[in-house]
C-alpha cells in the first residue's frame, strides 16, 4: 500500500512541477493545487497506513490510528482551499487589468 | 502555565476582527489599531520582564500537556522580538494614518494588518511544528492581500509572483514536516529535539533540515532573495516598510530556532552551508545595493544585506556570537522599518525614486536629511548607535573561530565588506537626494510630509536609545543567548511534567 502510494505522490508531484512550469497563469494555479493534493496524501502515508480501527477510543483501545496526520490534512487542506481561491480572483483581476495571462509578458518593465 | 502568553496572539486577532465590522468608520479604526499595539507592546514588555524574572514562560493550550497539545513558549528571544514587534507596527500604523490614503482604509487595510501582526507573533511565540506553519501561512496570507491592495499593474503582477513563490516554499515546509514525523513521531519542538538527541542526527534527518533551510531560506531571503525586489518595491510605503521589517526577520528565527534547538547535532554540515549562503547572501546583496540607481531598490537590496549579517552569527554558532546576532535582529528590524519609511517618505515628495532626478532636499526638509544620516551610520554600524554591537560581536567572534577553521576569517570579511557597501549604498542616496542644488521650491512638490516625520522620529529614537543602553540590553540578550545555546533550558520548560 506505501509502495502505490509513494508512486501516486510522485506522479502528483511530477505533473503539478510540469504545470508549474507553464506559461499560462490558469496552469500555474492548477499546479499548485495538484502539488498540494502530492503533499496531502504524502503526510498521511509518512503517519503510517492503518486500517480498521477508529483515530481514538479511550486507553484501553485494542488498535487505534495515528489521528494527528489527519488533523494536520485538515488544515492544510483549508489554507489550500483559501490560497486556490484567492489566487484564481487574482489571477482574473490581473488579466482584466494588465491584459495577459502569460508569465512570460508579466516580467517587471522599467516603464512602470 | 502563564496565560499572558497567549496575549500578544490575541489581542491582534480580535483587534482585526471587530474592525472588520467597522469598515466605514475610518477614525475609529485609526483609534483602536494604535490603542490595540500599544497593548500588545505593553504586554510584551510585561512577558520581557517575567521571562527575566522567572524563566521560560509557557501556555499549553486547553489544558493538554506538552508533547499531545500546542504549547506556546514565550523565551527572552520570542519576547524581545514581540517587543520590537509592536514599536515597528506603531511607527508604520502612524505613518499609514496619514499616507495610506483612505480608500485603501476602508478596504480592510487595519483589520488586514492586524492579521499580519497576528501570524508575525503566533510564529514567535509557537513551540509546535505544523503551528509555526499555520502561523506563517495567517501572515503570509495578510501579506498577498495587503501587497495587492489598491491593484494597481505593478501590484498585481508582483503579487502573482510572490504568492507563487511563497506557496511552492510551504508546500516544501509541509514535505519537510511530513518527513519529520514520519522519523520521529511527533512535532513539538521541545520534543523533536529530545526524540533527535537520543537516536542521534542520521543522515536523514540532517537531509530534511537542509529541506527545512531551503524553505525557511526562501522565506527570510537567506541567498534565495530573487523574489524579494520586485515584490518588496511595489506596495505603499507603510506595507513596504512592515513586511521589509518583519516578514523576512520571521523566516530568520524559524532558522535559528530550529538550528539552535533541534538540529545542532552535525554543524560541520549544517551550519557551513549557512555560513556559505550568508556570506553569499552579504555578497550578492551588496552588489545589488551598489549597483542600483533607484531608492527603492537600493532599499530593498539592503534587506538582503540585512538577512545575510544575522544569519553569519549564527554560522559562527559561539554564544557571543549569538548574542551578537540577536542584537543585530532588533536593530535590523528597527532601523529597516525606518529606512524604507524615510525612503519612502523623499519619493512622496518627490514624486521619484530615481536619484538622478532628486536634488537638494536638505534645504527644505533638514529633519527628514539628518535621519536619514543618523539611521545610515547606525546601519553601517558606526558606534553609538544600535548596529555597532551585533557587528563588533560577531566579527570579533567569527575572527576568534577563524584560527581553527580559516572559513571564518572570510566571513568575517565579508561581514565587514557588507557593511561598506551598506554605507556606500545610503550614502549615494544621501549625497544625491539631500546635497546639491534645490530644484523643488515648497509650493512645487508632490507630497507633504506633514505627520510622516512622527514616526520616523519615534523609530530614530529608538536606534539611538539601543545604541545607548547596550549596557542596560545586555542582560536580556545575554539570557536569550544562552537560552538558544543550551536547548535543555527550552525542554526543560516545556516538557517538565513529562520528562
Amino acid at each position: 500500500m506505501e509502495t502505490l502510494m509513494s508512486v501516486i505522490i510522485g506522479v502528483l508531484f511530477a505533473i503539478g512541477v510540469y504545470l508549474l512550469l507553464a506559461k499560462s497563469l490558469l496552469r500555474i494555479i492548477l499546479g499548485t493545487s495538484i502539488i498540494a493534493h502530492g503533499t496531502h496524501l504524502l503526510i498521511i502515508t509518512m503517519g503510517g497506513l492503518k486500517s480498521g480501527a477508529p483515530a481514538l477510543l479511550g486507553k484501553k483501545a485494542a488498535a487505534f490510528t495515528d489521528p494527528l496526520p489527519q488533523a494536520l490534512i485538515l488544515t492544510a487542506i483549508v489554507i489550500n482551499f483559501a490560497l486556490t481561491a484567492f489566487l484564481l480572483v487574482l489571477a482574473y483581476r490581473a488579466y482584466l487589468t494588465l491584459g495577459t495571462d502569460n508569465m512570460e509578458q508579466l516580467r517587471s518593465s522599467k516603464n512602470e | 502555565m502563564n496565560n499572558i502568553v497567549v496575549l500578544p496572539l490575541l489581542i491582534p486577532v480580535l483587534t482585526g476582527i471587530l474592525l472588520a465590522l467597522f469598515r466605514n468608520n475610518v477614525s475609529l479604526q485609526r483609534g483602536f489599531s494604535f490603542f490595540s499595539f500599544f497593548l500588545s507592546g505593553v504586554v510584551s514588555l510585561l512577558l520581557v520582564q517575567q521571562v527575566y524574572n522567572e524563566g521560560i514562560q509557557i501556555l499549553e493550550i486547553g489544558g493538554w500537556p506538552a508533547p499531545f497539545g500546542i504549547v506556546l513558549v514565550a523565551d527572552m528571544l520570542t519576547a524581545l522580538l514581540l517587543v520590537t514587534t509592536s514599536a515597528v507596527s506603531i511607527a508604520c500604523i502612524l505613518y499609514a494614518f496619514k499616507s495610506i490614503g483612505e480608500q485603501r482604509e476602508r478596504y480592510y487595510f487595519y483589520p488586514l494588518f492586524h492579521f499580519l501582526i497576528t501570524g508575525v507573533n503566533g510564529a514567535f511565540l509557537t513551540g509546535d511544528l505544523f503551528n509555526l506553519f499555520v502561523c506563517f501561512e495567517v501572515m503570509l496570507f495578510s501579506s498577498y492581500v495587503l501587497l495587492s491592495l489598491g491593484g494597481t499593474r505593478i501590484q498585481l503582477r508582483e503579487t502573482i509572483k510572490y504568492i507563487l513563490v511563497n506557496t511552492t516554499s510551504s508546500t516544501l515546509f509541509l514535505v519537510a514536516i511530513a518527513y519529520l514525523y514520519a522519523v520521529t513521531g511527533t512535532l513539538n519542538m521541545a520534543h523533536l529535539s529530545v526524540r533527535i538527541a537520543e537516536v542521534g542526527q542520521t543522515g536523514f534527518i540532517t537531509n530534511v533540515a537542509l529541506l527545512f533551510l531551503i524553505v525557511f531560506s526562501l522565506k527570510a531571503a537567506l541567498f534565495l532573495f530573487f523574489w524579494l525586489p520586485g515584490s518588496y518595491s511595489a506596495p505603499p510605503t507603510a506595507i513596504a516598510a512592515i513586511f521589509a521589517a518583519l516578514l523576512t526577520k520571521v523566516g530568520i528565527y524559524a532558522i535559528f530556532r530550529t538550528y539552535t534547538l533541534i538540529f545542532y547535532h552535525q554543524p560541520e554540515v549544517t551550519h557551513t552551508l549557512i555560513a556559505v549562503i550568508a556570506a553569499l547572501t552579504m555578497i550578492l546583496g551588496g552588489i545589488g545595493a551598489v549597483a542600483q540607481r533607484d531608492i527603492r531598490h537600493i532599499l530593498v537590496y539592503n534587506v538582503i544585506i540585512g538577512v545575510g549579517f544575522v544569519v553569519s552569527g549564527l554560522a559562527v554558532f559561539t554564544s557571543t556570537a549569538v548574542t551578537g546576532s540577536i542584537y543585530y535582529l532588533i536593530h535590523d528590524i528597527v532601523s529597516k522599518a525606518l529606512l524604507f519609511l524615510l525612503g519612502g517618505t523623499i519619493i512622496r515628495i518627490v514624486g521619484t525614486g530615481k536619484l538622478k532626478e532628486i536634488s537638494g532636499l536638505i534645504h527644505n526638509h533638514p529633519l527628514l536629511g539628518w535621519m536619514f544620516f543618523i539611521n545610515a551610520l547606525a546601519l553601517a554600524g558606526i558606534p553609538p548607535l544600535s548596529g555597532f554591537i551585533g557587528k563588533v560581536l560577531v566579527i570579533q567572534e567569527g575572527l576568534a573561530r577563524g584560527g581553527s577553521n580559516s572559513g571564518f576569517y572570510c566571513l568575517a570579511a565579508v561581514g565587514l565588506l557588507s557593511s561598506l557597501m551598506i554605507l556606500y549604498s545610503l550614502m549615494k542616496i544621501f549625497i544625491n537626494a539631500f546635497w546639491g542644488e534645490t530644484y523643488l521650491s515648497q509650493d512645487m512638490e508632490k507630497g507633504t510630509t506633514r505627520g510622516l516625520l512622527l514616526p520616523c522620529a519615534l523609530l530614530t529614537a529608538v536606534i539611538i536609545i539601543l545604541g545607548l543602553g547596550v549596557e542596560t540590553l545586555y542582560p536580556y540578550v545575554e539570557q536569550a543567548a544562552n537560552s538558544m545555546m543550551n536547548p535543555n533550558i527550552y525542554i526543560e520548560a516545556v516538557l517538565r511534567e513529562v520528562v
